[in-house]
């Protein structure tokens, strides 16, 4: 098909589309008219039978902890999809990269980052079910510190930092972690994820019974994942730049 | 503007696809992707969105206040998820077709005909 | 709640963590061992659950949240004795691939493993999930690790071709699936399958309830194959390795249709009616079916044949649930795993001879195979079984469907699809002939050529025991054809569709906890026009067989007239399978703005 054929295949189809969206929507109820049963359960619920004053990390460890998961899962898949891709046809270890980071003010400045951002990720993950944040969000600035060592020092520091079998033990574990906090609510009667720990009270971190154990799976499981990501990108990264180039 | 959010996640819903059609680049079929997966993040919320509701979290407000949908934010996370790890895996593949195949545009590379 | 439940989805998925987190320091070996022992184990577990599942469904709350006041607060699996056949299949495949792959995969270490498991999981969660958005949460599970495993192999032009076309065209599947999911739950504030379903009740559908249904239709049929969402299948299927498509081609696509089922008859029965979707499903399934067998017809690679085939036996089954029958949706159940097995048994065959003579191009192996005489054999008796032989089970499955078209009024469909087997399984046909019997010509210009460098298979240096290689090819064979003689299979699955076609009695079971009386097992025998029908396709199809093989000794008179009619439409048909991923994509977007367009008109 030529390129004028496709976009008027494309054309005449999106009109279609958009025809059908705009009728849809005439049948939603109004923006800011939500009445939909579930979520106001739910705010009413979560926090009394929870004791979890963030609905939102509720649902996504508890009431719908079997979707997160998956959700959990789905990264841990994808991260592995991506080393198999491009772990596979690297055929020798790629020659190390220069590092183009000459100053040491900017060392000193990106360190001292990448420990702030470390300790704010660690407190995003901590307070997930108290107020926003959680696992995921906390998981990636996590990694982001572990980036800035990269981006502020040298890419042999970081990857001395982050040994992939480690950081494989540490994205094995978080997702396998998950799936055995579940098999174990299994193990003593309960349904698969059911709540094991008391409730505590809301508001404080230790609140929400299992849901801190699952929301640091998670915290672990993204860390692992996305500096695993960064490992597989920045080793394509040096084989790509050719060594021999100066940064100007 | 109470249908304008939902005809907004439909506009740019179509303008992703529009670009997905149209690329000519392995970055931009990626980014357009994005794009187009953002349009359900917009649409998601919107659904949610209660008229000056706060936020359903409980932490200093009392129980029982009015708040947004809780559900349809956690949909939201596990999209982004979604999002996120489609575009690494097609990153990947880029690089590989950067290395191996020595072009970018996906209407270069068909080696599958017929 | 049944304790069994959960495993066929912990179990894979914790030892796919288990592999990752101590793979480094498990021996070499190892790692395949646990694979196949984690994925026997779900196969062991999925078995269990299809005959406790028999009398009643066994609805399992995650989390213990049980729905209050008839209210689902959590997630559910509901498992029946067809979804838990499904994850039976599912399992089943996984072991015969894992077995196929030993020693296959050893360049990535504990990946490949670890991602078959997690794909097994994935799917087995897509077959018994009850909630609307777990559902989509099991569907990008397993399209993600396909997008990963197709591309294996990915410093080839084909695979990278085959894996971006695959992963594009799917997300924007998926986003239509996330757009309909958005519209019911603004309208229904539910994500539980039986509730949506309940809330809607009763009502006449409106334009958002259409475009509802049209966004989760066309986004399953995306994954599933179905014309004209199906570029994307022949170009990933025919790239991925072996062990791969075994899942992809044996299991993976159907899902897509199982889910449409099984959201129709929940959600959408009773609000639109089964007689303004039915034409437009079953006509979406017909064309399928005969493009799916006229483009398997063309090729001579073997792995793009045998995914143009799995695209014809989807619009079979595809047009099996789109009667919207009990009897329709049982014969669609059949179809859905004797044909996920025979296809799959083919493709261990096909992995066979591309490991031994390192070509997986019927022309090129002409007469080669006679010296692989098992797979010889798996190949062709999946291509009789495919050709509606009887008594095996797609001709088992085609009575059922043949028997509600009938009563429809809709005769005119059996004749199709009985056209459509011989389309495909003629071409299965012809290449066991040319390839094991040396029958045939050693040229056709017609047929597609695939150009070099297409195949990702990893380089096979060492020596593997043949016994690895044959034994999942006979297994899943013997399975395959041995299905049909399970007593009263036929009547079992019919019991199980009938139960998912009561909405209200479903929802009722599965919101409050209320099981139906049991009914017994109907029996059920074919009718003569079934047989009709499945020995006039058995014939027709080693006719088409000989006539791809020997179709240049025809009279020259004829073959002339022929080109003159078919060759324009023929050439058509072949560049529309452009591998381009642009037009898949604005084929997709036709494709969903036709079925609602189509749905709309019906409806209205």
């Amino acid at each position: 098909m030529s390129r004028r054929a496709r976009l008027a295949l494309f054309g005449i189809a999106a009109c279609g589309l958009a025809a059908l969206l705009l009728w849809s929507i005439t049948g939603l109820p109004k923006f800011g008219d939500y009445h939909g049963a579930y979520g106001k359960i739910l705010d009413k619920a979560a926090p009394r039978e929870r004791q979890t004053s963030n609905v939102v990390a509720a649902v996504v460890f508890d009431y719908r902890g079997f979707d997160t998961m998956g959700e959990e899962l789905i990264l841990f898949a994808a991260v592995m999809g991506v080393a198999m891709l491009l772990r596979e046809p690297r055929e020798e270890e790629a020659p190390v990269p220069e590092d183009p980071v000459r100053s040491d003010a900017l060392r000193a400045c990106g360190v001292s980052f990448a420990g702030a951002t470390l300790v704010l990720g660690l407190w995003i993950v901590a307070h997930g079910y108290v107020t926003p944040g959680g696992g995921f969000q906390g998981g990636v600035i996590l990694a982001a510190a572990f980036l800035l060592v990269w981006l502020a020092g040298s890419y042999r520091s970081y990857r001395r930092l982050t040994p992939v079998p480690i950081v494989e033990l540490g994205e094995g574990t978080g997702a396998g972690g998950y799936v055995v906090i579940g098999l174990c609510a299994l193990l003593i009667g309960d349904a698969f994820l059911q709540n094991l720990l008391p409730y505590g009270v809301a508001g404080k971190l230790s609140s929400g019974g299992s849901i801190p154990l699952l929301n640091w799976a998670s915290g672990l499981e993204v860390t692992a994942a996305f500096v695993l990501l960064f490992n597989e990108f920045l080793s394509e990264r040096a084989v790509l730049i050719d060594p021999t180039r100066r940064p100007s | 503007m109470s249908y304008l959010p939902f005809v907004l996640a439909a506009w740019i819903f179509l303008v992703g696809i529009f670009g997905i059609v149209r690329s000519r680049h392995f970055i931009h079929l990626v980014v357009s992707l994005s794009l187009t997966q953002s349009s359900t993040y917009v649409l998601l919320l919107s659904i949610g969105y209660v008229k000056h509701g706060g936020a359903p979290i409980f932490k200093d407000v009392p129980l029982g206040t009015k708040a947004v949908d809780p559900v349809v934010q956690a949909l939201t996370l596990t999209d982004i998820v979604v999002s996120v790890t489609v575009a690494a895996l097609l990153l990947a593949v880029a690089i590989e077709a950067k290395k191996h195949a020595k072009t970018m545009n996906p209407d270069e590379l068909r080696p599958v005909r017929g | 709640m049944d304790v069994l439940v959960p495993l066929p989805v912990a179990i894979p998925l914790l030892s796919a963590a288990a592999l990752t987190a101590f793979g480094f320091w498990c021996g070499r070996r190892l790692d395949d061992l646990v694979a196949i022992v984690a994925t026997a184990a779900t196969l062991a577990v999925s078995l269990l659950l299809v005959f406790r599942s028999s009398d009643h469904e066994l609805v399992y709350w995650f989390g213990g949240w049980r729905p209050r006041n008839g209210f689902a607060l959590g997630i559910s699996f509901v498992v029946d004795p067809g979804t838990a056949a499904i994850a039976t299949l599912v399992a089943t495949l996984g072991l015969a691939a894992l077995i196929f792959s030993w020693r296959y995969f050893d360049e990535v270490g504990t990946l490949f493993p670890v991602l078959m498991l997690v794909f097994v999981g994935a799917m087995c969660g897509f077959a018994l999930a009850g909630d609307l958005f777990n559902l989509f949460v099991w569907f990008e599970l397993m399209s993600v690790v396909a997008y990963a495993l197709t591309g294996y192999g990915v410093q080839h032009a084909g695979p990278l071709e085959g894996a971006v076309n695959f992963a594009v065209t799917n997300s924007v599947g998926s986003f239509c699936i996330l757009f309909g999911i958005g519209f019911l739950y603004a309208r229904t504030g539910a994500l539980n399958l039986d509730q949506i379903g309940a809330a809607l009740a009763g009502r006449r559908a409106d334009g958002l309830v259409i475009v509802a249904f049209t966004l989760l239709v066309g986004g399953f049929m995306t994954k599933a194959g179905a014309v004209p969402f199906h570029f994307w299948l022949s170009d990933a299927y025919a790239v991925a390795p072996v062990p791969v498509c075994i899942l992809l081609a044996g299991v993976m696509s159907d899902l897509g249709l199982h889910a449409i089922g099984r959201i129709y008859w929940t959600v959408f029965s009773d609000t639109l009616s089964a007689g303004d979707i039915r034409p437009v499903v079953v006509g979406f399934g017909l064309v399928t079916a005969i493009v799916g067998g006229l483009m398997c017809f063309l090729q001579r690679d073997l792995k793009r044949m045998l995914a143009f085939a799995t695209i014809s036996n989807i619009g079979a089954v595809l047009v099996g649930i789109g009667l919207l029958t009990r009897s329709g949706l049982a014969g669609s159940i059949v179809f859905l795993n004797t044909n996920g097995l025979l296809r799959s048994a083919a493709f261990v065959a096909i992995g066979i001879l591309v490991r031994r003579f390192k070509s997986g191009d019927e022309l090129d192996l002409r007469g080669q195979g006679r010296r692989a005489p098992i797979a010889g054999v798996v190949f062709a008796a999946a291509g009789l079984a495919l050709a509606l032989l009887p008594p095996f089970g797609p001709f088992l499955a085609n009575a059922l469907v043949v028997d509600s078209a009938d009563t429809l009024g809709y005769g005119w469909v059996p004749p199709l699809l009985a056209l459509a087997a011989v389309l495909s399984a003629g071409t299965i046909l012809r290449a066991a002939a040319r390839i094991f019997g040396g029958l045939g010509e050693a040229k056709d210009p017609l047929f597609s050529h695939e150009p070099e460098e297409s195949q990702a298979e990893p380089a096979d240096s060492r020596r593997v025991s043949q016994l690895l290689l044959w034994i999942p090819a006979a297994a899943l064979a013997v399975v395959g054809l041995g299905l049909a003689f399970i007593p009263e299979l036929a009547g079992h699955a019919l019991r199980d569709a009938g139960r998912l076609l009561d909405r209200s009695a479903h929802a009722r079971e599965v919101l409050h906890g209320v099981a139906p009386p049991a009914t017994p097992t109907p029996s059920y025998s074919p009718s003569a026009t079934a047989y009709a029908y499945g020995a006039a396709s058995t014939l027709g199809a080693l006719a088409f067989a000989g006539f791809g093989l020997y179709r240049r000794r025809l009279p020259i008179v004829l073959r002339r007239a022929a080109a003159r009619v078919a060759d324009r439409p023929v050439a058509g048909l072949k560049a529309l399978h452009s591998g381009v991923v642009g037009d898949y994509v604005a084929w997709l977007t036709a494709g969903v703005a036709l079925l609602g367009g189509l749905v709309a008109v019906m409806v209205r």
